[in-house]
């Protein structure tokens, strides 16, 4: 599966996960969003790209648990937590924001 | 900390007995499959909190070698997600010193801080675990 | 000829069956575990040392570096990249493969 954005295509798996990382771009992004029906916000765009640093660092989509900590150590308990990231991403911020920011589904997700 | 709620009910279902868990790491890395494949499973069972210690011997040890570079060879580089363990809560990591001496390599060596134990400490440790799943 | 093996030295005896059986003027190429073999400070490492004085001993660099090895090679190992690989295998007149 694919989509299409400005002549340039993007290769999906079965769940709409990019297979390919490094094709991932803004566009790709919002695309993908609109997808998952999430509007992107200032605050959406600090997760996403949060994922891609994390992905960067580690080669692994971390578990929602993870990104909770690991969110709280960098921004703040206000939004390391689970209601404000599900309120971000109603459907999982580990699986939507994932998804969004290109990264293949999180190890651990169960 | 807010506790989360993906993956997180399962405490309550599964509360109570924690048990001690070894992961046995003796393969290297990309010449077979065990050294992924075991820090995948390693990985989902974090989400089941329990007292999990990972051991690294015989050619186990050189998953944990510093400055691995895949993409000549195409494939994915693992590395790096051993420093990710932290995050998940995997944070008893030891090495047998034998098998660290006998490859020409010191903890300096390796990506992530690790108890260095002797063989005598390291059969002490996997005999107090109650599930050893090797790999 | 050539030899190559491509198991760890640690976990298999490949190597060790090598350089028993390897005759002077051949060559041997270690791929994948097998660079292994070709690292300082380890057991077989004195063995493949002694073994240099007649033989030729290349290591595929890919493999080093994927293990992060590349800085751990033993003095007069020649490392090569795929096409060295095929120019060992296209330069002798058979090869045998340690599996």
């Amino acid at each position: 599966m694919a989509f299409e954005i400005n002549g340039k295509t993007y290769e999906t798996d079965e769940e709409g996960y990019l297979v390919n990382l490094s094709e991932w771009d803004e566009e790709a992004a919002k695309y993908l969003a609109v997808e998952e029906k999430v509007e992107m916000t200032e605050n959406h765009w600090e997760v996403v790209n949060f994922l891609r640093e994390y992905y960067n660092d580690y080669q692994i989509a971390p578990a929602v648990r993870v990104l909770t900590k690991a969110i709280g150590k960098k921004l703040g308990p206000e939004k390391g937590n689970s209601k404000y990231l599900y309120e971000l991403f109603p459907y999982g911020p580990a699986k939507q924001a994932c998804k969004i920011a290109g990264l293949p589904k999180p190890t651990g997700c169960i | 900390m807010t506790e989360s709620t993906g993956g997180i009910d399962m405490d309550e279902e599964s509360s109570g007995t924690i048990k001690k868990f070894a992961f046995v790491n003796r393969k290297a890395p990309y010449g077979t499959i065990y050294a992924l494949e075991s820090l995948e499973v390693v990985l989902i069972s974090a989400a089941f909190d329990q007292d999990v210690s990972l051991v690294f011997m015989d050619d186990g040890v050189y998953e944990l070698k510093k400055g691995q570079g895949t993409k000549a060879v195409g494939m994915k580089n693992f590395s790096p997600t051993y420093r990710a363990l932290e995050g998940y809560d995997i944070e008893k990591l030891y090495v047998e010193k034998e098998s660290m001496e006998a490859r020409g390599l010191t903890e300096d060596d390796l990506v992530v801080p690790v108890e260095v134990l002797t063989s005598e400490e390291m059969a002490t440790l996997m005999d107090e675990q109650d599930v050893v799943l090797s790999f | 000829m050539l030899h190559i093996v491509n198991k760890s030295p640690s976990e298999k005896n490949a190597l060790d069956s090598c350089l028993r059986t390897v005759k002077k003027g051949s060559s041997i190429l270690l791929i994948e575990d097998g660079v292994y073999g070709a690292t300082k400070g380890t057991a077989a490492a004195g063995k493949l040392a002694a073994a240099m004085a007649d033989v030729q001993v290349f290591a595929l660099w890919p493999d080093l570096e994927a293990r992060g090895m590349q800085d751990n090679v033993i003095d007069g190992v020649k490392q090569v990249d795929y096409a060295g690989f095929v120019d060992l295998v296209a330069a002798d007149k058979n090869v045998q493969s340690w599996l």
